[in-house]
């Protein structure tokens, strides 16, 4: 299907799609992740679908033998390798098919967290994306390993406190800046790129759905609350979700074939990171003299990343094709 | 038996194994290049682009992910081949004892190259050894016609529904793999009918019937369980590997067994040795025969599962038997070999002295004199002029 064709849907419309993720799943309440996976899949239709997982929560909360949440193909072999895993699959896809031994369409989808995405599955996803297979890979980011017990990842931001990036007298949580492993899936030249979040999930529905539709590589990454590393409340996941974007830390766009669209703008920023990361336990430390120049820092790069991703949209205008353009929604 | 009319080529042991690979031509190869397999994967790189393969061709961006990616692609249901050494086969074992124990008939060539360090692309039998608790299937094999043969005769043994289980095979890395040999090849459609199809199993790309592979065993606990069950597979492969050899020499008038005896009838010595080095030790024992010394042979072909009768049984009149390792266990009380054929002798009640001869690493060379010296060392043993040493003996070392 041409991706043009594919428009955000009334909720009505998603709400009749098949559920291929079943209930009774162990992930913990307010956890992100089944929320997202829903949602990614929902955008698969009724296509069946098979799942590489990489090692991480969804993995050992979905499939804790005898049992399986999972209502289509799965597979998990390893923590670094679901996009590598994934690979083969779709090569056994074209193989079998060719042959005839297979005769159903198969919607591809590699999961990880940000552990398996920004860090140790990098590699992986990088080899993936670059030999082009036909599969989308997509990222839960919840900032940290959680599994294991909330160690820092790549994705934690400054500032953060986790296991391995604890709050102590010299230290105040975690050193460094997140890396922006959107913008090196972009860097890889695929045909599809996008980060989402629950809060919205027209958006991540319609963006899932254009991540399958495109032929070669997709990239989504999709912010992915979680309560116990964040500290957070249970009720409040979606509604911080919601903060996130709309503080413009986690900016809705997508880059499709290289053209930038930002799906989601705020025009005049909606409040600042300070707000929800208030509400996140892992941040209680910042809110001191001492710490606070990491709250502003983290708004100044927020701020800068922002109008760096509307220069990009801007800069890359002139490459869309025109009937698409035309053909896009207006953002709400 | 119907020999085969074939006629003789004159190849490299990675030329005999491609041409095997292209004959099979599996669903899916995965693979990732290192010295000394990368003539494997150049020139099933070369098949695929002239269309000579039906084969879909993985080139992973590391041996890693191209495991990992057999794993994909056995689990979704598709014949699955790769070809590994030394360090590119280190950095898949993570994921070769995942293939285990999912149970896919992968097959593998891991063509025998010292680990590092320091770095060295030389054999030794450091890299598949690394590989012995990993439950895959291992066949060494001492020139190319055995690594063409094995390759063939990998797939009904890994596929068998009683065995269920990787398979790699080995040959000496430089000494085989880029020595030209004679090779004796089947023809395309007889390698297509020994291998037959592969037997229907669950597969990911079955929309009616999704499966879950791979699942958390954290709280229930059947992992220990999934262990003996590996195991048991281990045991059935040794009839099903038997079964095969002999159903290929049906179609070749080759012959292969778990251990291939050489002048072992009356033999009062032995050495016990994998791969390229064995043709020396054969023309060793005709020189010592010729003076009347009682001297044999025992080639290694199934390290997994170890055939521990069989050699027990070839053992059980030897008076000395020495076993040459071509890699070493750190700490160990010997080399990987000859720990497997100690057990095997004690399993069996039998107690024969035994010696380790610890050689080739790194590509040391292994003189005909060397193997020589071996043998008179262990004859010297079985006529009481000398002890047998406890400790390993090195062979061919420097200054030491
Ligand atoms: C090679 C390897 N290293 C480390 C681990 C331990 N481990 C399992 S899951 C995990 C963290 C997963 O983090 P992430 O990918 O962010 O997913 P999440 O747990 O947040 O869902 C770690 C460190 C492992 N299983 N394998």
């Amino acid at each position: 299907m041409a991706t043009q064709e594919i428009k955000k849907q009334s909720p009505k419309v998603y709400i009749d799609r098949p559920d291929h993720l079943s209930g009774g799943h162990r992930l913990c309440a307010g956890c992100g992740a089944p929320v997202i996976l829903r949602q990614v899949l929902m955008g698969a239709g009724d296509s069946p679908v098979v799942v590489s997982n990489a090692t991480g929560c969804v993995e050992v909360s979905t499939t804790i033998y005898p049992y399986t949440a999972w209502k289509d193909s799965y597979i998990h072999s390893a923590f670094e390798n679901a996009a590598a895993t994934i690979s083969g699959v779709e090569a056994a896809l074209i193989s079998l098919k060719k042959q005839g031994k297979v005769t159903e369409d198969f919607k591809l989808l590699s999961v990880a967290g940000d552990g398996g995405s920004y860090d140790i599955g990098l590699q992986a996803i990088s080899g993936a994306l670059e030999r082009y297979h036909d599969i989308v890979i997509l990222c839960y980011d919840n900032g940290a390993y959680m599994n294991t017990g909330f160690q820092r990842s790549a994705a934690t931001p400054k500032g953060a406190w986790t296991t391995t990036s604890p709050v102590g007298k010299v230290r105040p949580g975690k050193n460094q800046q997140r890396k922006n492993l959107t913008e090196i899936a972009i860097a890889h030249n695929i045909p599809y790129v996008a980060q989402a979040s629950p809060h919205n999930f027209r958006d991540l529905i319609y963006k899932a759905e254009k991540a399958f539709a495109v032929k070669g590589p997709a990239f989504l990454n999709v912010l992915s609350p979680c309560p116990r590393g964040w500290r957070s409340k249970e009720s409040d996941s979606i509604q911080l979700a919601e903060a996130m974007v709309k503080s413009n830390y986690w900016p809705l766009f997508e880059v499709e074939n290289g053209v930038y669209k930002i799906n989601y703008d705020p025009k005049k920023r909606k409040g600042a990171v300070a707000d929800w990361m208030k509400q996140q336990g892992r941040f209680r430390h910042l809110f001191t003299p001492e710490n606070e120049w990491i709250v502003e820092e983290t708004q100044e790069m927020t701020d800068y990343q922002w109008e760096r991703l509307k220069a990009m949209e801007e800069a890359t205008a002139r490459f869309a094709p025109q009937e698409a353009a035309e053909a896009q929604e207006p953002a709400e | 038996m119907a020999q085969t009319e074939a006629k003789t080529l004159a190849i490299t042991g990675n030329g005999a194994v491609s041409l095997a690979m292209k004959q099979v031509d599996p669903d899916v190869v995965a693979a990732y290049p290192i010295t000394p397999q990368t003539d494997v994967v150049q020139n099933f790189s070369q098949y695929v682009a002239n269309g000579d393969v039906k084969a879909e061709f993985v080139t992973a961006e590391s041996e890693h992910s191209a495991m990992s990616a057999c794993i994909g692609s056995a689990a979704a249901g598709a014949r699955t081949m790769t070809a590994t050494s030394s360090a590119g086969y280190a950095l898949m074992v993570e994921v070769c004892f995942v293939a285990a124990s999912m149970r896919l008939p992968i097959i593998m060539t891991t063509v025998n190259r010292a680990l590092s360090g320091p770095i060295n692309i030389h054999c030794d039998h450091s890299d598949s050894m690394l590989g012995r608790d990993s439950g895959w299937l291992q066949i060494y094999n001492e020139d190319a016609q055995e690594a063409y043969d094995a390759t063939v005769m990998s797939f009904p043994i890994a596929e068998h529904k009683d065995v269920r289980l990787p398979l790699m095979n080995m040959y000496d890395g430089f000494i085989i793999s880029g020595a030209i040999g004679p090779l004796k090849p089947l023809s395309a459609e007889q390698v297509q009918e020994f291998i037959g199809q592969a037997p229907d199993y669950p597969r990911l790309l079955d929309a009616k019937n999704p499966v879950t592979m791979g699942p958390f065993d954290g709280l229930h606990g059947w992992y220990f369980e999934q262990k003996i069950a590996q195991n048991i597979a281990m045991d059935n492969a040794l009839d099903v590997i038997q079964d095969t050899y002999d159903r290929f020499y049906e179609l070749t008038g080759r012959r292969y067994e778990h251990l291939m005896k050489y002048r072992m009838d009356d033999a009062e010595i032995a050495v016990v040795v994998a791969n390229s080095a064995a043709g020396n030790a054969r023309a060793i024992v005709d020189k010592l025969r010729n003076e009347g010394i009682k001297a044999g042979v025992i080639k290694l072909r199934t390290f997994r599962p170890f055939p521990v009768k069989q050699y027990a049984e070839a053992l059980a009149d030897v008076k000395v038997v020495g076993v040459m390792d071509r890699a070493d266990s750190f700490g160990a009380p010997g080399g990987p070999l000859y720990m497997e054929v100690l057990t095997s002798l004690y399993q069996e009640g039998q107690c024969a002295k035994a010696v380790n001869f610890i050689y080739g690493l790194g590509g040391r060379d292994v003189f005909p004199q060397n193997i020589e010296d071996v043998y008179r060392r262990l004859d010297a043993i079985a006529k009481g002029e000398q002890d047998a040493p406890r400790e390993r003996v090195y062979v061919n070392t420097k200054g030491m």
